[in-house]
Parts: C-alpha cells; sequence; structure tokens
C-alpha cells in the first residue's frame, strides 16, 4: 500500500521561500497570486496492506522524523 | 576534563571545535564517529557545525536519529554539558533536547560573517567567562538559523534567563537590521532548563585564535573547561 504525506508550515510560521516564489511569479507577469506556502511531499511503499495498521505507521513516522511538529502539520493520504 | 566532539557525515567543523578544546583544556578530545552506540566517560560533549546527511529532510533530522544521538541524549540528561554549534544547534533541536526549530534564514541566503552578540545570561558553565550585557563578536556560517518557536515558549525563554546570545547592534541594541537570519527576539543561543545545554548558531571554535580575527570564543571554552569536571 502506498502513503503519500503532505507536508506543510504551520499556519503562522513564516515561509520565506513561499514568499520569494511568489516574487518570482509576480516578475513573470502572474499579479493574482496573494499568498504562496511551499511543502513538501513524501511518498512511502509500504508492505502493510490493512489501510488502519498502515496509517497508524505513516502517523509515528510523521512524529517521530518525517515531520518537525514544532513548525510543521502533515497529511496522510493512503492509496491501495 | 575530557571531551568529546560527535562527528556525523557532512560534519565540517569538528576539527576546529577540537582544536578550540584541547587550546582550552589542555587534552585532545574523542572524536566519536555517529554510528557509535557509545560514549567514552566524558565532561561535555559538542557538535560540532557543518551540514550533517547534506541536511537532508530538514537540517539536523537525520543526525538527531544518529545511533550515537541516543547516548547524547541520555548524558545530556544525566547533566554532561552539551554544546551545540549550528548544524549542532539543529541537531540538539531536532533531538528534543531543546526547544524550538531553525528555519530557512528569512532572506534565504546563505550568511556567513562576523555578527555581535549580546551575553543575556552569564550565570552558566558556558558564559561564566563573560560579562552580563558584554558584546562579543563571533562569525556565523548557516542557511537555516532563523530560529523559531511558538511565543509561550520564547516568553518561557525569556523569563527563565535561557536565552543565551542575541544578535544585536555595536551599540547593544537587538534591532531588526542586526538579526541576521530573522530569528524570534534575535535569539542566536539557547539554554535547556538546567542550562547544562547550549545551542547557538554563531560559531565560538572560529573565534579562538588571534589569527581568526578574533578571541571572544575563547572565554566559553576556558568556563566550559573550568566548569566541567565532575563527570568523567
Amino acid at each position: 500500500m502506498k502513503a503519500r504525506i503532505h507536508i506543510t508550515l504551520k499556519k503562522g510560521v513564516l515561509d520565506p521561500q513561499g514568499k520569494a516564489i511568489r516574487h518570482a511569479l509576480e516578475a513573470l507577469g502572474f499579479l493574482g497570486v496573494t499568498d504562496v506556502r511551499q511543502g513538501k511531499v513524501v511518498e512511502l511503499e509500504l508492505v502493510e496492506e490493512d489501510p488502519t495498521a498502515a496509517r497508524a505507521q505513516a502517523e509515528e513516522m510523521c512524529r517521530k522524523l518525517l515531520a518537525n511538529t514544532v513548525i510543521e502539520n502533515y497529511e496522510i493520504e493512503l492509496e491501495a | 576534563m575530557k571531551a568529546a566532539v560527535i562527528v556525523f557525515p557532512g560534519s565540517n567543523c569538528d576539527r576546529d571545535a577540537a582544536v578550540a578544546l584541547e587550546q582550552a583544556t589542555g587534552r585532545k578530545p574523542a572524536m566519536v564517529w555517529h554510528r557509535e552506540t557509545e560514549l567514552p566517560r566524558v565532561d561535555a560533549i559538542v557538535i560540532p557545525g557543518g551540514f550533517s546527511y547534506g541536511d537532508y529532510l530538514r537540517a539536523g533530522a537525520m543526525a538527531a536519529q544518529s545511533p550515537v544521538m541516543r547516548e547524547v541524549v541520555a548524558q545530556a540528561e544525566r547533566g554532561v554539558p552539551t554544546l551545540g554549534i549550528c548544524n549542532g544547534f539543529q541537531i540538539l533541536t531536532e533531538a528534543g533536547l531543546l526547544p524550538g526549530a531553525l528555519m530557512r534564514n528569512a532572506g534565504l541566503k546563505f550568511i556567513c560573517r562576523p555578527v555581535d552578540l549580546r551575553v543575556e545570561n552569564s550565570q552558566t558553565l558556558f558564559t561564566a567567562g563573560y560579562e552580563a550585557g558584554q558584546i562579543i563578536r563571533i562569525p556565523v556560517a548557516h542557511h537555516d538559523g532563523n530560529y523559531f518557536a511558538d511565543p509561550e515558549t520564547i516568553d518561557r525563554l525569556n523569563g527563565d534567563g535561557r536565552v543565551a546570545f542575541r544578535y544585536v547592534a555595536p551599540s547593544g541594541e537587538p534591532t531588526d537590521a542586526d538579526n541576521p537570519n530573522g530569528s524570534c527576539d534575535n535569539i542566536a543561543g539557547i539554554f535547556n532548563e538546567t542550562k547544562t545545554v547550549l545551542g547557538m548558531m554563531p560559531h565560538p571554535e572560529r573565534a579562538a585564535d588571534a589569527r581568526h580575527g578574533g578571541t571572544d570564543g575563547i572565554p566559553m571554552m576556558t568556563a566550559l573547561a573550568a566548569a566541567a569536571g565532575g563527570f568523567a
């Protein structure tokens, strides 16, 4: 089973990279972008077939390593 | 005093830290590779700067999970003085020994230059060689030095004398213009609750020889050498 993990900066945490991307978009003529937040995606191939167990494993991985919960939120998406 | 310097793949200030420590203590520190599961008996631990694991995932995130870090955390929790410099600071926050996180510099640029720091608390085993309020000049060299913590944590750090150093103007004022990386409250270094763990972005080991252009890092090494006696 596949787990796709979306890691994003928490609300209120400044994202200087997002800001730079917004400015670059602006320079390209995309004037309608009011904010950009940059995150990352981690894709995991899991041996586990049971969605509940797979989610629990991915949760633990996020808490222990994949996300820094001081500054980041994570969302887990499972795919059979 | 005997110190240990932890070496990760990608550490690049380990040798400088060792030289500065040997100069202060008269003894060569033990260089401990990250795969070790045991630490020799030491009086102090230094986690040096660099780019451990190429800053993959987040700066310090992989190193914090290294085998040796379990032992570092155990010793630090036992009270062995532990100093994390630059990437070492990032590793200590990722390992949960210090609160908060080090994020990408607000200006997005890698910054490498001397900065003025105000000593906020001189009553610790790392900073006893300075006066409170003293301005010292130490180089920074980092891309991810933007210290962030939630407002409650910042209040607690400020209230409990746990801010070690702040980026300031030469006059001693912590201005926005003199905050090189966007850190909350101009914070350059913090202590743990017992003030036996210090994490800081500036590099005291790069200001430990007159030929470096400054020697303001020496009092930290000598204070550490003088204070750390009872553990080895």
